[in-house]
């Protein structure tokens, strides 16, 4: 079964329980200076973003069809059967086209490495294995990230719309956002007022390029068998003409 | 080109440099130093990328524009080798270096950018085929080898090497069909890496048509740039501009430049975001910027006078070339800043490594052209100046 992260944002009271745990989990530094940084970089891959009264986290994703994975130029990146984007640092030759490609811009780089790596939450991919659940859910005091099953986290967040239409604006992101993800998130105002990405295209982003790349076969062939034609023309009219030259002067 | 093998250090003697000698030795220095803090202290150091706007001036300016400014290659190559257009012989061999080179110095840049410069050939072996990415990656080096075998000849005649020249040039119609083809495919890919941030990228560049506006422009910017070379090189070797050669090929680029710039408008107004053109933002004016680049040289380029004459030429081939550089640096960096939420200018070592590059460039072409026969033999014609028009 596909893993998933539920994160009802009503039921978040920000006290970045999920930051330090997730810090700890990679054995990065955490404060009351980091704690302040209310965005994702190359030491918090998953930050509590403040709005207003209101709080969200951002984190990876973990699309279906992931960007990041589809860009990457030596598979990097990959998203594993059992729902984590994972990546893979030994291959990694520092392009940085998954950061430009991500749609929810989540991937930092080590700026300030002479061997930088790309880093990202990996839904906890060695705990989930393990059949524990991520760090970020298991610290969580009041629930609002919960992790289990994509299938029953869906169940689950339609369950609680279901049962108080009052308390949700009524739609769960990343059902359908560039094709589904497996961070999925509930929110008692529309997701733009959190800052969560709301022009985002219903079809996975690959197939975007997908289309253009697909015509790559097709151009080589009929390109060659043009290109060859019309060489083969253009010197087939001089050889006829040396020939008839030669014809005339004997 | 009548002399024999010219050291290079020779002619780099402390107290005798010209002024642009003396500019390229300051570039190379703060080339050097800009390396140094690139490798030593981590991109962070050198650049003012960040996780928002991870690709700046050496992808935008270096590799996009690099890569474009060598097309010049592949649209001779076709002209002469597979359309049998010989009188475009003549120029040939230095479009061919000028292109190699322009690759050469494409991949150095690249491993300025890459984070893991010493990772760059593992797309060898690690295949990822639906990544745009990789097939650049494929194409660009493939590419890189068909210049180097195009460009062998001149090295084999110049040391007389019989064997091997006589074994390059039977595969040389294979060799100009594969680079045809392989520069069609990474040139367009180029445009196709940014299809993929219709979120990002600003509506007046992002277009599921940008790997055809990559492709037709860079076809464009092969034919100025084949102008501007023979123009530098006329005056630089004191030889003959090779006039009516240009013209003609000067108006093809007009036709080009006419039916890529139609195609951009139906475009904009197809996609029905034609009326942002006269939004009151930066991006509308860098916009103006780029099309009227393109749109006055292709307009000037029609007429016959302008044709004729080798400074309105020049100058419209640079128009042709600045108006590129603009559409790359629009879809790169303008177009990107807004829906990534940043912005973004270059670091000063930024700068230097993308000069120093530039400089290095025209150092090696110098040297190539002067020591290998890349321009055919001709009765030298005295110079009236020293050149230092390049």
């Amino acid at each position: 079964m596909a893993k998933a992260i539920l994160y009802d944002t009503t039921l978040c009271i920000g006290c970045r329980l999920c930051e330090q745990a997730c810090a700890e989990r990679w054995g990065l530094p955490y404060d009351d200076t980091i704690a302040k940084e209310e965005k994702l970089s190359e030491r918090k891959l998953t930050a509590v973003v403040t709005r207003g009264e209101r709080f969200t986290r951002r984190l990876c994703m973990h699309c279906e069809e992931p960007t990041c994975a589809s860009v990457c130029p030596v598979g990097a990146l990959q998203k594993t059967a059992l729902g984590p984007v994972v990546y893979h640092e030994d291959r990694c030759i520092g392009c940085r086209y998954c950061m430009l490609a991500c749609p929810f811009q989540v991937p930092a780089y080590e700026w300030s490495k002479a061997l930088p790596r790309v880093k990202k939450c990996d839904l906890c991919y060695e705990r989930q294995k393990a059949g524990q659940q991520t760090a970020c859910a298991e610290i969580c005091p009041t629930n609002a990230t919960i992790s289990g099953d994509r299938d029953q986290l869906i169940a689950e967040a339609k369950r609680r719309l279901a049962e108080d239409p009052e308390r949700y604006y009524p739609r769960i992101y990343g059902i359908e956002e560039v094709g589904g993800t497996s961070v999925l998130i509930l929110s008692a105002v529309p997701f733009e007022e959190l800052g969560l990405r709301t022009n985002l295209p219903r079809e996975a982003l690959p197939v975007l390029t997908w289309r253009a790349l697909s015509m790559v076969p097709d151009i080589v062939t009929v390109g060659t068998v043009m290109l060859g034609g019309i060489w083969w023309i253009t010197h087939r009219r001089e050889e006829v003409a040396a020939a008839e030259g030669k014809e005339k002067k004997s | 080109m009548n002399r024999p093998f010219a050291s290079p250090l020779a002619r780099l003697a402390w107290p005798r440099l010209t002024v642009w000698q003396w500019i390229f030795g300051a570039v190379m220095l703060g080339g050097l130093y800009a390396a140094y803090t690139r490798f030593l202290h981590g991109l962070g150091a050198a650049t003012h990328l960040s996780d928002q706007f991870p690709w700046g001036l050496w992808i935008g300016f270096d590799v996009l524009c690099g890569v474009g400014l060598a097309a010049g290659g592949f649209t001779l190559a076709a002209i002469v080798h597979i359309f049998n257009i010989e009188r475009y012989k003549p120029i040939l061999r230095a479009t061919i270096l000028t292109a190699f080179l322009g690759y050469l110095l494409v991949i150095v840049a690249l491993l300025f950018d890459l984070g893991r410069p010493y990772r760059i050939w593992h797309a060898l072996i690690m295949w990822n085929p639906r990544s745009v990415m990789f097939e650049v990656a494929w194409c660009v080096m493939l590419y890189t080898t068909v210049l180097a075998l195009e460009f062998a000849p001149a090295v084999f005649e110049r040391f007389r090497w019989q064997a091997p020249l006589r074994w390059v040039r039977a595969i040389s119609i294979p060799l100009v069909i594969a680079g045809v083809i392989l520069s069609t495919l990474h040139q367009s890919s180029l445009g196709s890496l940014y299809l993929i941030v219709p979120h990002k990228l600003y509506p007046l560049w992002y277009t599921p048509l940008l790997p055809l506006f990559f492709f037709l422009s860079a076809m464009c910017v092969g034919f100025a740039m084949v102008v501007f070379e023979s123009w530098h090189s006329s005056r630089a070797f004191g030889r003959q501009l090779e006039l009516p050669l240009l013209a003609s090929m000067a108006r093809v680029l007009a036709v080009l430049l006419s039916v890529y710039l139609l195609l951009r408008f139906v475009d904009l107004r197809h996609r029905g975001v034609l009326a942002l053109v006269a939004e009151p933002r930066l991006e509308t004016w860098l916009f103006w910027l780029e099309i009227l680049l393109m749109l006055i040289p292709a307009v000037l380029l029609f007429r016959r006078s302008v044709r004729l004459s080798p400074g309105a030429l020049y100058a419209s081939a640079v128009m042709v070339i600045f108006g590129f550089v603009a559409h790359r640096l629009n879809v790169s960096v303008t177009g990107m800043e807004a829906g990534s939420g940043a912005s973004y200018l270059p670091k000063w070592t930024e700068v230097m490594v993308t000069l120093a590059i530039i400089a290095l460039g025209f150092a090696i072409f110098r040297f190539v052209a002067k020591n290998f026969p890349v321009f055919p033999e001709e009765s030298p014609r005295p110079l009236v100046a020293p050149a230092a028009g390049d």
